[in-house]
């Protein structure tokens, strides 16, 4: 059984006097226990909305979620707000983007720390603040002792983004979602925090999803992707098969437009044309068609449903080929 | 604006924030570079248009100045005639009743308080407006002075303006009131809008010194803009929104400021052109008799102020980035 | 945090010199000078040579400063001329002060006791029937002029209903033993109940009509700061660790919204005796406010420099005050 099943997750978000406005549209997907699942696309894609879904941390108002989020076979979506905090932080962990404003800047690191091990441990102050040392050691950090007392401002952003991991880590949740964990950093410490939370989850056994829009991050880390446009999963595949051959092509853009080191002279590096923002939503055709450099006529008119091939899911009319050379 | 736009962009996506973050890009981008102060607010007033708050603050000031225009046409009476003489009696404690033709009735000395209350707006809109022009004029002149010379000019004017902070304003309106031995509508007014001098100085260097170092002024140096040209041109322009939010605001206590000299007897004793803050402090010894003589200046008072404070208010929201929804 | 004490306390000195020189020019612009405004109208040519000579007004300026500073410093800001004809200026300030203290801890305390908590619960029930009440209410309590409504109260509480007293600071005649000038404290600690009582009964309007606007502004400062802090990611990080709703508020929620409110509450306390003067007229409250009252409207000089410095200095105090209880919540402050 999956340790997380994601079926048809949709998000509506509804403000007075504006049109309902949909983030998330049928999302499906499934994380095995200790496996490590991405999820990519631009900002707007929906991404980060799905993972607030997932830990129920859309507000109870304004926020229409349907669809089913199975987390061990039980069903976190008709969970009462009381139970979902029980979960919370004890089976789900959340790591966010900017360690500084993620942190409580009055607030003794230590604290941050021991409140859940207070909480869903029931561990004594005393106790769990030699536990809070221990985790904050294991996510390496020089001196946890001393850092115990000291507030978030005192601490380098990796050093915070390593500090709200180990509070998220503190109960040893079964998932952990990171939601673009290192784009607040410097590169030197992306990559150290990439390497960190690679460790963690191998050595503890935890689940990850991964969210971000940087397929470089996604290469190091991740056992199969999702690639997300328009609030739907447009590709997924191993993460080899992916990087290797990547048949829609949005996700085929995403790979084009990254720098390579090892790509030859001469080569150009071909964006995507166009943003999220003059994106059409899914009723009317491809949401990717305007642009599309593989648009056909049947793009505008009938809306791509998901195909399985290969191993793979895919939801394109017009799919890139093998060695095809994308126009930009 | 360029401060407000990266601000909101490196703050993590917020529920449904994408959609501000294309407002406030697509606000930009329409404008063209240079122009943010415009888009900046065009947004404000589209927000402000479905304000209900704002509707209801700017009707009332409507009503209120349109009244003060029509009010000699208005009144039925002579503001200043004592028509019902006849049926004050001080020794009873007597003071003319509602009556035929005198809907509120009479004041302490029998004149008309309908008309009174009509013309009295005249005289308070004055108040407001010249308290808050003099107040306005003297802060942008010591901001800017202060903002532009900087250096010890700056650091002497900023300590009296601080000095001067740190007296609750209201004291030192009342200070500013007893320096005259015969006050009149213009010491009140004078005392009223000193008060707010100091306040507008702050505002107004503070803004500057907040654009000294934001992009769109470094740009302009970087090409050789004049000093004087970025003061006037660039940063007084993008000051504009605070200021028009005080200045609403203090068109509110400057009313209100008014009445509490009149009550402490630092009015304009001269009572043949009525105002309300005079009105009512003139009420206060018969107050327990006829408090009808004070309610309904106060009332007009308190909807007048409620009018410029609501517009005040929701003006900061409209104007305030944090807002932009 | 004792350096950081010290250099504050130090600006405070510089304010108060800087509000003396103030004075002394305010003093020196009244028409016809001080001469005339001590001597009235009544004043003789022979009177006013006198006193010229007197107050040193024939010295140049700075040598009239020092002086005027040095009478300041021994306390001597001469003799009332309007308001207690002939006592010291001082002697009525230090006579009246607990007075007004007494009337305005209870004013703010009212306002802090309300404002918070009705602040916060407006913010949680964001567009509820209290969010909304409380948001007009504290416009229109702004908006009203607070000596029109201290008569409010006084017309509806005192002479209507009767309930309350209408003025004064305690019912004469009343055998009340003084201690410390403080009279509801007189009366618990003389175990006299019914004197403290009939002191409170004395405060309760007064305090009330005191109490509005600190109560309108805080009122909505804590309403802003805490909808301003539920937006932030840290509430949202506290919500993904799955912590109970009480920790979350009180803990991440309220802890960082009450830093506005802090400063909030002391910029208020510092006003307070503006409105003290109009408040304490309304209700003949024998307080440092009616004095200042009496003061403008009889043009009493010497009372009105006194009161006016010292309302700066406790102005800038209670800023230093609200400045250091800053460090105390936030780190950030604290460990710079």
């Amino acid at each position: 059984m999956a340790l997380l099943d994601v079926s048809d997750l949709s998000v509506v978000f509804q403000r007075r006097g504006e049109p309902p406005f949909t983030a998330v549209d049928g999302v499906s997907f499934s994380v095995e226990p200790g496996q490590t699942v991405g999820l990519v696309g631009e900002s707007g894609c929906g991404k980060s909305v799905t993972s607030l879904a997932i830990m129920g941390l859309l507000p109870r108002r304004g926020a229409v979620v349907t669809g089913s989020v199975r987390f061990e076979g039980a069903e976190l979506l008709s969970l009462s707000a009381r139970q979902m905090r029980d979960r919370r932080g004890r089976d789900l962990g959340m790591v966010f983007q900017d360690p500084l404003s993620s942190l409580n800047p009055v607030i003794a690191i230590g604290l941050q720390v021991t409140e859940v091990l207070e909480r869903h441990r029931g561990m004594p102050r005393r106790q769990a603040m030699v536990e809070a040392a221990d985790l904050l050691d294991k996510v390496g950090i020089p001196d946890p002792r001393r850092r115990l007392d000291e507030y978030p401002h005192q601490l380098s952003g990796g050093m915070r983004q390593r500090a709200l991991i180990a509070m998220a880590l503190a109960c040893r949740p079964r998932l952990l979602i990171a939601d673009e964990p290192t784009t607040a950093l410097d590169v030197t410490i992306q990559a150290q925090i990439l390497a960190l939370l690679a460790e963690l989850v191998r050595d503890t056994g935890t689940a990850l999803i991964m969210i971000t829009h940087d397929l470089g991050v996604v290469a190091g880390l991740c056992d199969e992707v999702n690639v997300l446009y328009g609030g739907r999963v447009v590709e997924r595949a191993r993460r080899h098969e992916l990087f290797r051959r990547p048949r829609h092509p949005y996700t085929h853009g995403l790979l084009a437009s990254i720098p390579r080191l090892d790509a030859p002279r001469g080569e150009r590096l071909v964006p995507i044309r166009g943003s999220v923002a003059d994106n059409i939503p899914w009723d009317h055709g491809c949401a990717f068609a305007p642009r599309c450099p593989n648009a056909l006529g049947t793009c505008v008119e009938v809306t791509p449903q998901m195909d399985e091939e290969d191993g793979r899911l895919l939801r394109c009319h017009n799919p890139v080929q093998e060695n095809q050379e994308v126009p930009a | 604006m360029s401060g407000s736009v990266s601000r909101s962009g490196s703050r993590p996506p917020t529920l449904g924030g994408r959609k501000e973050r294309l407002d406030a890009l697509a606000a930009t981008a329409a404008d063209g570079p240079g122009d943010a102060g415009v888009s900046l607010a065009a947004s404000a007033w589209r927000r402000l248009r479905r304000n209900p708050v704002f509707l209801l603050g700017a009707a009332i000031i409507v009503l209120f100045v349109v009244v003060a225009l029509l009010s000699p046409w208005l009144a039925a009476h002579d503001p200043t005639a004592r028509l019902l003489e006849g049926q004050v009696s001080r020794a009873r404690n007597e003071i003319p009743a509602a009556q035929e033709g005198f809907p509120l009735g009479g004041d302490q000395v029998g004149r008309d308080l309908l008309s009174r209350l009509l013309v009295g707006s005249q005289q308070t809109l004055m108040v407001g407006v010249f308290a808050t022009v003099i107040g306005l004029a003297g802060g942008l002149l010591l901001g800017t002075v202060a903002g532009a010379l900087g250096g010890w000019v700056d650091s002497l004017v900023m300590r009296v303006v601080d000095v001067m902070l740190s007296i609750p304003s209201l004291l030192l309106a009342f200070s500013i009131g007893a320096l005259f031995p015969s006050p009149s509508q213009f010491t009140v007014i004078l005392a009223v809008a000193t008060v707010q001098i100091p306040i507008f100085a702050r505002l107004l260097r503070g803004s500057m010194l907040a654009q000294r170092g934001s992009d769109h002024v470094l740009a302009a140096r970087a090409l050789g803009v004049r000093p004087r040209a970025i003061v006037f041109r660039h940063m007084l322009p993008n000051s504009l929104g605070p200021v028009i939010v005080q200045a609403t605001l203090v068109l509110a206590v400057a009313i209100i400021d008014a009445a509490a000299l009149s009550f402490l007897g630092l009015g304009n004793p001269d009572d043949s052109i009525p105002e309300w803050g005079q009105m009512l402090g003139g009420a206060q010894n018969v107050i327990d008799s006829h408090p009808n003589l004070a309610f309904w200046p106060a009332g007009c008072i308190i909807i007048v102020a409620l009018g410029f404070t609501l517009v005040g208010e929701s003006l900061r929201d409209a104007l305030d980035p944090k807002n932009r929804r | 945090m004792l350096r950081y004490t010290l250099r504050r306390l130090l600006q405070l000195v510089g304010v108060v010199l800087v509000l003396s020189m103030l004075i002394f020019g305010w003093l020196r612009a009244l028409p016809g000078g001080p001469v005339s405004a001590l001597l009235g109208e009544r004043g003789t040519e022979e009177a006013r040579r006198e006193l010229t000579a007197q107050l040193g007004l024939d010295q140049p300026i700075f040598v009239q400063y020092g002086k005027f500073l040095g009478r300041a410093l021994s306390g001597d800001f001469g003799a009332s001329t309007g308001v207690q004809p002939g006592d010291s200026a001082i002697e009525i300030f230090l006579q009246r002060f607990p007075a007004t203290v007494e009337l305005s801890v209870v004013a703010i305390v009212l306002a802090v006791l309300f404002g918070i908590p009705l602040g916060y619960l407006a913010a949680r029930r964001r567009g509820g029937w209290l969010d909304n009440l409380g948001v007009v209410g504290s416009l229109v309590g702004v908006a009203v002029p607070v000596f029109f409504l201290a008569f409010l109260l006084k017309y509806l509480f005192a002479v209507q209903l009767g309930w309350l007293p209408a003025s004064g600071r305690q019912t004469g005649g009343l055998d009340a033993t003084r201690v410390t000038g403080f009279f509801v404290l007189d009366g618990l600690l003389t175990r006299e109940w019914d004197a403290a009582a009939d002191a409170l009964a004395h405060l309760v309007l007064p305090a009330m009509a005191l109490a509005t606007i600190p109560f309108a502004v805080i009122f909505r400062i804590t309403r802003a700061a805490v909808l301003d802090v539920l937006d932030e990611d840290y509430v949202r990080t506290a919500e993904s660790k799955g912590l109970t709703t009480s920790v979350i508020r009180r803990r991440h929620v309220l802890r960082n919204a009450m830093l506005p409110v802090v400063t909030t509450i002391g910029l208020q306390t510092g006003a307070l005796l503006a409105g003290a003067v109009l408040t304490e007229k309304v209700f003949a409250f024998p307080g440092l406010g009616e004095a200042l009252a009496l003061g403008f409207e009889r043009r009493d000089y010497p009372v009105l420099q006194l009161m006016i410095i010292m309302a700066a200095m406790v102005y800038v105090l209670v800023n230093l005050v609200v400045d250091l209880s800053y460090a105390v919540i936030d780190p950030r402050v604290r460990t710079r």
